[in-house]
């Protein structure tokens, strides 16, 4: 794993530093009572739900620590990770199970 | 309980968040392990979380990171994961936006999920609330899990850093990912979104620069906003014909 060079590190840092103080601050500081345009809220509500399973999903179909070749353990493992989130609607009961899961294939595999 | 002081308001938003402490800790833990993993020191760790206090949007960028993405695409991807923040900021205003502004500009500071989560149920069933109690139950929901999410980055950064490479804990940050995934699908327009999001985001992955998920996000945030507008129209056509 290449080490991330600091100056890119600290850039990011304070550029999330800032813009997500700015996303937080913007209506409560500045713009009153004022409501926030419908459509644009609309899209605001599924920004998170959609990054991340977009970040998330070429991670599990090509995964790094096969160098990218597709493989079945870790699709077991992330399939366990999402199926007892999605279950529980509980973080930790998915990360444990995707985590054991991993953990088990690896051991008999 | 009905609340009677500024300070009985804070101590309930203390009370009301006390759980979230067994959320944000782990996850806080693991962010130091991972950040030590892709080479980060302590106080990076611990500046990182201090500075950005917001989980979802550190874990996108430590991955992008060591993806070696371009300085543009980290940030508008993390910084798109922190959009919702945008979006609660919008919805707490109607509520505290009557507030000093130094009391404002701190509140910004601490806008998160469990923060937002809890104090708009709270101002919502207690209509009748003194805005200056709004004030001190929002800071009381931050009182301890801030903290913890903050000292939990630095343990699990030291922790980190005592762990060897061979334990292969590269396949736990996309796992983080997908643990956060489930919760948040809770309407059919959410399960839309992240459904388009995935579809595109695989062949997207070969455009260059980590482009793709710039264009799949897109994709899912609009297919998420027009299933939204289908589902109610087809709601309107069903009470329509009542």
């Amino acid at each position: 794993m290449s080490s991330i060079p600091t100056p890119i590190l600290w850039t990011v840092i304070l550029g999330l530093a800032l813009g997500s103080y700015a996303l937080r601050f913007a209506f409560i500081g500045f713009m009153g009572g004022k409501p926030i345009a419908p459509w644009l809220m609309r899209h605001l509500r599924y920004t998170a739900v959609a990054i991340i399973p977009a970040l998330v999903a070429p991670l599990v179909v090509w995964p790094a620590p096969t160098d990218g070749s597709p493989s079945l353990i870790h699709f077991a493992a992330a399939a366990a990770t999402f199926a007892v989130g999605y279950l529980t609607k509980n973080v930790l009961y998915g990360l444990a199970a995707g985590g054991a899961s991993l953990l088990l294939l690896y051991l008999a595999a | 309980m009905a609340i009677t002081t500024t300070k009985s308001a804070f101590w309930k938003g203390f009370r009301d968040s006390a759980p979230f402490i067994f959320m944000a800790s782990p996850f806080g833990f693991l962010f130091g392990v991972l950040a030590a993993e892709a080479g980060l020191i302590v106080p990076e760790a611990f500046a990182f979380s201090l500075a950005v206090f917001a989980g979802a949007a550190q874990f996108t960028a430590l991955q992008l990171m060591q993806e070696n993405a371009p300085l543009i695409i980290i940030l508008i991807s993390a910084l798109a994961v922190n959009l919702r923040m945008a979006m609660y900021s919008a919805s707490l205003t109607p509520y505290l936006g009557d507030a000093p502004m130094w009391q404002r500009a701190i509140a910004a500071y601490f806008m998160v999920d469990q923060s937002y989560a809890l104090s708009i149920v709270q101002f919502e069933n207690e209509p009748k609330m003194p805005a200056a109690h709004r004030m001190a139950y929002f800071f009381g929901t931050n009182g301890i899990v801030a903290p913890a999410w903050v000292i939990a980055t630095a343990l699990g950064a030291l922790v980190g850093t005592r762990i060897p490479e061979s334990w292969g804990v590269d396949f736990v940050l996309p796992l983080a990912f997908l643990a956060m995934i489930g919760p948040m699908l809770r309407t059919p327009a959410h399960i839309a979104a992240c459904f388009v999001a995935v579809a595109t985001s695989l062949p997207a992955s070969m455009l260059p620069y980590n482009l793709g998920l710039i264009v799949a996000g897109i994709a899912g945030m609009m297919a998420g906003a027009q299933a939204e507008l289908w589902l109610e129209r087809q709601r309107a056509k069903t009470e329509a014909a009542k």
